[in-house]
Formats: C-alpha cells, structure tokens, sequence
C-alpha cells in the first residue's frame, strides 16, 4: 500500500477533470457540471448546482434554493453548518460562505491534509444570509470573479442608502423604480435593504419564486407584491420593483412606464459597463469578494498553496506567486479563457 | 457627475440646465470648455502616470496595466486604484473645478519631473473618488461624458433664451474658459460681433439605404461633387484672413497661398468650401493633403509639392450682410458673382453637376471615383444655411465602398463605452496560402453582434499578447474601405482608408475570403 504521505503528493486530493472538481479518495465531484453519481454543491446558483446528479450533498440550510434549481425528484441531503461527515478517504464539512442562503464553503480533510474550496464568497455583511467564516487550511480553491484590485466594495449600508434615494428621488418625480438583480440572493439581499416606508415594494415572478425559502430561513425580508398586471396601480409611479436583467428588454416592463433603470452588480464599479446597459443608475453591490477580501480570505486560511478559479485567474496568480510568495496555479473550470466574464450580457452579472 | 446618472436625453438637458444656472461661472467656463470637446495639451506624459500610479497605489507596474485593459480608461483605471489606498483624510475631495485645473493640474507644466510626480500623489491621495476621476480625465487629455456638443449647445441656449443656432455661433471658434467669456454668452451685446469668429457650418445626413428618386423632383436640388478635402470657412474680416476647419481649428498657417491670395480679394467675406490638394485639373489624393497637416509652417519645397486650393460652395456673409437665411440659389448666385471679381488660382468655384433626371446624376456619380471625389452632395434649392444638421435639406450621396472578404486574426479589447469587450479587430486576406493582415476595424457590428463575437473570441483564443489576442482564423468578414494605396509600413503592401465592417458573413468558409491580388486590383 502507498503511505498516504506520497499519494497525496502525487496526486492532489482535488483536481479538474472534465466533469467538475474531482476528489478521488472521497469518490465525489464538487459543484460538477456533468452527470455523476455523487456532487457535493456549494450554492444553489445554475452554473454550481446542476440538474442530473445522482445524489446531492449540501448545506442545511441551502437545501431549499438548491432544489429550486435541480428539481424536486433529486435526491439532495442537507448537512448542518460545522458537521462532519466521512466520505470514503476523507472527512468533509460545510462553512458558511456569505454569498446567499444556504451557501457553503466545502472543507476536505485528508489524513495529511486540509483542502477547502470556496465556491462564490463574499466577506461583507449580509442580512439575507449566514456570515462568511474564515477556515484554516493547507490548500485554498478560491473564485477570484472580481480579482482586480480596482474592485473595492462601498460599504453596503451606503449603497442601500444610495438605492433608497434614488427611489425616493423617483416617486417624487413619479417614475417606478425598477432594480434589476440577480434572481437568487442579490434580490434577496437587496430586498433586505430597502426602507418599506417610501413605498409599496413589487418582485418579478423570477425573484418571487425563491423568496419563500429566505422567509422560512427568517431572513428580514420586507413585504412584497408580485408585479404583475393585477398590481400595476399600485406599483407604477410609486413602487420598486425588482427584477432579474433579463427582464430588461421584455414587454413585462413597459406596463411600469414613465420608469429609471437600476442595476445591482459588482460590475457597476466600472463606467463602461454601465453604460452599455442603457441603464440610469448603477449600483456597486457584489455577491462575490473584491479584492482585497479575497487577499484577507488567502491569509486568514494559512494556506500555503492557493488554486485560482472563476474569473480573473491570471493577475491574482502573478500576484501571489511574486509579491506574496504563495504557490498558485489556475483550476480550470468548464469555460476556455475567461467566457464567463459577465462583460457579455448572457452571464447575467451576480 | 449627475449627467452619469440618467440615459435619459431630457433628464441630461435638465441637469445641465440646473448645472449652468447654479455653477460659479469660473467652474461653468470650464465645464463647458470641456463638454464641448476641448482638451488641454498635454501636462504630463501617461507612460509617467501609470508609473507614478503604481507606485503610490503600491501595485506593480503590470496590476495597473492588467486593470487598465479590464476597464479600458486610464483615468477611471487609476481613480479606482487610487481609492484603494485608504487616505483616511481627503482634504481637497470637494475642490471646485476651476481650482483643481488651475492649481493642481496647470501649474504642473514645465516643472522638473521629480516635482511633477510628487504633486501628482499628493493630489491623488487629496481627493476622493469622482474628484479623482475627474482629474485623471483632464490631467489625460479630453473629458466626455455622455451628452453631445449639441446638447449643451440647447442647453445653454434655453437659459440665454436665444435660438440654438445663435449659441452655436458665440460658441465657435476657440473659445476660452474664462468667466468673462461665459457671462459673454449671454449678453447680447458682449457676444456678437467678434469678427474672427466661424458662423456653425451647415451639414449633410448620409443618404445611405434612401432611394434618391424619394427626394422628389431633380430640378428641386442643386447637385455638386463632394469633394474629399478639408471643409473650412474662410473669413475675411477687417483686414484679417482667418480659416478655420470644420473642427473649429485655425489651420490658416496650412495654407498660406489661400490666405496670401484672399488678402487681393475686394470687401469682407465668409466663404465655404473645401481646402483641397489640387493637380493639374483634378484633386490630389488626401495622402498629399496629409502632409501639409499637423505642420506649423508650410516651407517652400512643400508649397512646390503640394499646391493646394479653396474650392468654394457658399457665401455666407459679404460686407457683413448675412446671407444664411437666404435661399440656396440665392447664395450660389452670389458666390458666382463674387468669385468673378476674385480669379485668382487659390480660388475656385464647384462646378455644378447637372441633369435632367435621377438616372443622369447617377450616372455622374459613377464617374466620382475617376474624379478623385468622394460622390455628389445635394442642395435644396429653397434650403437656407442652416447651424449643424437639418433633415432633409443637405444629403451626402456617397459612391459605394470597396469591399473586401477578410479573415478576424486578432482581436483587442474596446474602450470607454466598449471597455471589456473585444471590439478592435484585425483582420487579414490570403497571400500565396498565408493570411496577412490588411486592416484594422472598430466599427459596423451591431451591439448583439458585437457580444456574439466577443464570446467567440474568448473560446477561440489561440494566444494572448498582452491585451491582443490571437484567434483562430474561422470568422468572414465583408470590410469597406473608401481608398487603397501601396504602403510599404503595412505587411500586406497596401494601405486602406476608413476600413469599417460592413457584414458578418457568416456563409463564407475562411478559404473564400479575398486574395491580396484581387485587392490589388483595385488600385
């Protein structure tokens, strides 16, 4: 029998195949997007949790959205924040990683070592879901979406006071106010943050759909009306809507006119994005880490050897390697280069 | 900043209204110096900028650069690195704007560099945010935000409560930001009558898809060339010859034989036209022009080489009687008989182009390219002079463009509006079985085509240089180009003017674009 000593340093214990992260002493893939038999998932966002697997394995609390996602026949388990669980080789825990409901940083203890995979993280406050926790490791696995160093997140209470504002501005001069908002979890969170007293608040069938299970969570949710054409008198000229982007261009949104265009999105930070959207207001309100919660995320965890995925992979793995002295390398995911890179408007920008 | 908080045009012109009316004129004279296109020269190097940028923001040279190609402005680049280093007081983040041009960045010029760059950090870490931004965009040249010239021309007009022609024309010329001059540009009696300064020119939508016979009756149009120079206003006021371009640049020292020349002519007058590279009996080509462009003085040898002339297609004022509200017959019958008294070769009148029928002027347009001119332009004989762009009463009937099939090689990331997606293309046609690049475009796709071919782009990068990337040859391209020329700068020995996309064409395998010799054939 080879020591494990040696196995695990000839083969690492998590590595990309061409069905998703791999960890072959626990025989299951993580956040996979193919079909196999066991996924262990972080959150319940479409390019994490995937329909088709044999058999799920999440965080307690996210086992609602994550079924949202995959289908109600799936065979999803849920295990509780903390709990441990041996999985072949390997023992595996859920953390809670501050992105949405439910979400989950993923640690994998081996004999020797510790691997942790972040999934989508984000280390500022959020009344909508379970604050991010710092996990020692060995090796990180960490999503780098907005890993520039020009994306430095405004506190959220300003940017809610920000939208409140800019909603309050709107019912003055009698426009609806309509924020565009990724369905799950920036919808929520922004929900979180508005002031009921400006006005009634309105949701797109999308967002309206996955807000029972953050209400179940107890998450302070204020009350909503669907923005449908049964609630058009009470929402136009008054009311904010939310709205996943996609919904911009559709005949859903003109039965709201005379209306101002919102959107919250870490991409706002930068005017030419903003601007390409034909939008009047953009707001900076990422569900991911910025920069430097990602290099605070790398240093609080100990780890030695950080694996780079999602987004800008490239500049944070020079940056590592030469300023830091930290052993980097990219963990490819399913995109060649980096098409996901919400600059196209298909990746509807979390 | 408040313009970059609605897409709205009525919202923009509102907030400029309120901007105007509440702005301390010193701030306002700047702003509108700005707005309307104008750029200061420049006070420091950008290759210095990034440097220092680097430096006081603690990131290697490459991170800046890195998020400069990400955002695509270097101004914003640097205002959000700024930011990030945590000045817990920001003493100057409320500065006026005329105080951040007047102390922070004109004094920087002609200082030795060391002190230049220990301004520039002291002022970045003095100001917050937008204040920050702001700065980078003047301290690198021009500042444009979304609102066009036009709009701060109604703008200002609405408050002076004049007609927007009548704001365009006190605003022409070069206009300096000085409280004195803004508090000008609403009293009548300070603004009118500056002799040096350009009436706004009159301009031509593109006729494009329109049929011409849609126009109506032939003989309801007055019909020229549309010559491919330099379109200017020549003055000649007071003793004084001034010609300005189209850009409202004094370009007199470009052309001293026309100045020299109008100086003999009798009484003040404002002429339109074209300055033009001119042999034999025929423009030159436009390369001629160029090289008498961008010079401060014109020396004999180029005088020799370069002979060039004012060919003139309107009268606008004679002995300060104002003729743009008359008719265009009027005016061309006018500017005939002025020329009469002139006749001297500096100076030449545009011929008409006459025909009894749609079918005829087409046909002399098909004679454009032979002529060295760019197609025909057309006059409505009951049209005035009018300021800028008035639908329906100048046309451009341009000859269609070459075109060439060609293959998307390389791809950059676009700019401002266009930032973080590939919208700079290269692109290249066959030569003995090898493609080579022909020519750059950055215009003419659709913005959903511009995104389909930006994914495209990121799954079928080859190779990344930089910010270049180099990708599989598969797409087709049909690019126009209005001229071709042999170059000896360019890999493919030939050179193309105003290339732009003109489709995708998705039918053509890469085997079938164009070869080099087929182009070729067009020179």
């Amino acid at each position: 029998m080879i020591p494990v000593e040696d196995r695990s340093t000839s083969s690492p214990l998590i590595r990309p195949t061409p069905n998703g992260l791999f960890c072959e002493l626990g025989g299951f893939y993580i956040d996979p997007w193919r079909k196999v038999d066991r996924a262990l998932v972080t959150h319940g966002h479409s390019d994490h949790a995937r329909y088709g697997m044999g058999a799920y394995l999440t965080a307690a609390a996210g086992v609602g959205v994550v079924r949202e996602r995959v289908g109600l026949e799936a065979s999803i388990e849920g295990l509780a924040f903390g709990e441990r669980r041996r999985i072949g080789g390997v023992t595996v825990s859920f953390h809670p990683a501050g992105h949405l409901l439910g979400s989950a940083q993923i640690r994998i203890e081996s004999r020797s070592e510790v691997w942790v995979v972040t999934g989508d993280y984000k280390t500022a406050p959020d009344r909508s879901c379970e604050a991010f926790e710092p996990v020692r490791c060995d090796t990180l696995i960490t999503e780098s979406t907005f890993g520039l160093p020009i994306y430095k997140w405004p506190p959220p209470e300003v940017v809610f006071r920000q939208i409140n504002q800019w909603w309050q501005d709107n019912r003055t001069e009698g426009r609806t106010s309509i924020l565009f908002a990724y369905a799950l979890g920036k919808a929520q969170r922004v929900l979180c943050g508005l002031d009921a007293s400006i006005g009634p608040i309105g949701v797109h069938g999308a967002v309206e759909k996955l807000n029972p299970h953050y209400r179940a969570a107890g998450r302070p949710l204020p009350v909503t009306l669907p923005a449908k054409a049964e609630n058009r008198d009470v929402l136009r000229g008054k009311g904010i809507i939310i709205a996943p982007g996609s919904a911009q261009n559709t005949p859903w949104i003109r039965r709201f006119t005379p209306y101002s265009l919102g959107f919250a999105s870490g991409w706002m930070a930068v005017r030419g994005k903003r601007r390409r959207r034909a939008l009047d207001r953009g707001f900076v309100l990422s569900d991911h880490v910025d920069w430097s919660g990602i290099i605070e995320t790398i240093r609080a965890s100990g780890a030695q050897r950080v694996g780079v995925t999602h987004g800008y992979a490239q500049p944070l793995i020079r940056w590592l390697k030469e300023e830091q002295g930290i052993e980097a390398w990219e963990m490819p995911t399913r995109f060649t280069g980096d098409a996901n890179d919400p600059g196209g408007e298909d990746n509807d920008p979390k | 900043m408040e313009l970059d908080a609605s897409n709205r045009t009525t919202a923009k012109l509102a907030a400029l209204k309120r901007y105007f009316e509440d702005a301390p004129p010193a701030d306002a004279s700047w702003a509108l110096y700005f707005l309307t296109g104008h750029r200061l020269k420049r006070v420091v190097k950008t290759g210095d900028l990034r440097e220092w940028a680097a430096d006081a923001c603690g990131f290697p040279l490459w991170m800046v650069e890195e998020c400069y190609n990400h955002v695509g402005d270097l101004a914003e680049t640097l205002a959000l690195l700024m930011n990030h280093t945590e000045a817990s007081d920001r003493p100057d983040a409320d500065l006026p704007l005329h105080q951040i041009l007047e102390l922070k960045i004109l004094p920087l010029r002609g200082l030795p560099f060391p002190e230049q760059r220990q301004r520039m950090v002291q002022t970045w870490s003095s100001l917050n945010g937008d204040a920050c931004f702001v700065f980078n965009k003047l301290i690198t040249g021009g500042f444009r935000v979304g609102v066009s010239k036009a709009l701060v021309n109604r703008a200002l007009a609405e408050l002076a409560g004049v007609e927007p022609a009548i704001m365009a024309h006190r605003l022409m010329g070069q206009w300096q930001p000085m409280a004195k001059n803004y508090h000008a540009l609403f009293s009548e009696a300070q603004s009118g009558d500056d002799p040096a300064r350009p009436f706004p020119f009159c301009l031509a939508y593109p006729l494009d898809e329109k049929p011409v016979e849609s126009l109506g009756a032939v003989d309801l149009w007055q019909v020229e060339w549309k010559w491919d120079g330099i379109r200017a206003q020549l003055i000649k006021r007071g003793g004084k010859v001034l010609l300005w371009s189209r850009g409202e640049e004094l370009v007199g020292d470009q052309f001293p034989e026309v100045v020299e020349a109008a100086r003999d002519w009798p009484d003040e007058v404002v002429l339109d036209g074209e300055l033009l590279a001119w042999a034999g009996d025929a423009p030159a080509p436009f390369a001629e022009l160029q090289r008498r462009l961008g010079r401060k003085t014109i020396g004999p040898k180029l005088r020799r080489e370069v002979p060039v002339v004012f060919m003139a297609y309107d009268l606008l004022e004679r002995n300060r009687k104002d003729f743009r509200k008359a008719s265009t017959c009027v005016r061309r019958a006018a500017l005939e008989h002025y020329l009469v008294e002139c006749g001297t070769s500096a100076l030449r009148l545009s011929p008409l182009v006459t025909g009894c029928s749609w079918a005829e002027i087409a046909g002399a347009r098909e004679n454009a390219r032979e002529r060295r001119v760019e197609g025909l332009m057309l006059k409505k004989k009951d049209a005035t002079y009018a300021a800028g762009r008035k639908k329906g009463e100048w046309w451009k009937w341009k000859v269609d463009p070459y075109t060439a099939d060609a293959v998307l090689v390389y791809a950059q990331q676009g700019h401002g509006r266009r930032a973080g997606l590939y919208t700079d293309y290269t692109f290249s046609i066959w030569r003995e079985g090898e493609l080579v690049p022909f020519a750059k475009a950055y215009s003419g796709l659709s913005d959903k085509e511009i995104r389909e071919v930006d994914r495209w782009i990121r799954q079928h990068t080859l190779e990344s240089h930089g910010p270049v990337r180099i990708v599989q040859p598969e797409l087709v391209f049909e690019i126009a180009f209005e001229g071709i020329s042999r170059s000896k700068r360019h890999k493919s020995g030939i050179a193309v003017r105003f290339p732009r996309i003109h489709r995708w064409r998705r039918d053509k395998p890469v085997g079938q674009a164009d070869r080099l010799e087929t182009v070729l054939t067009l020179l």
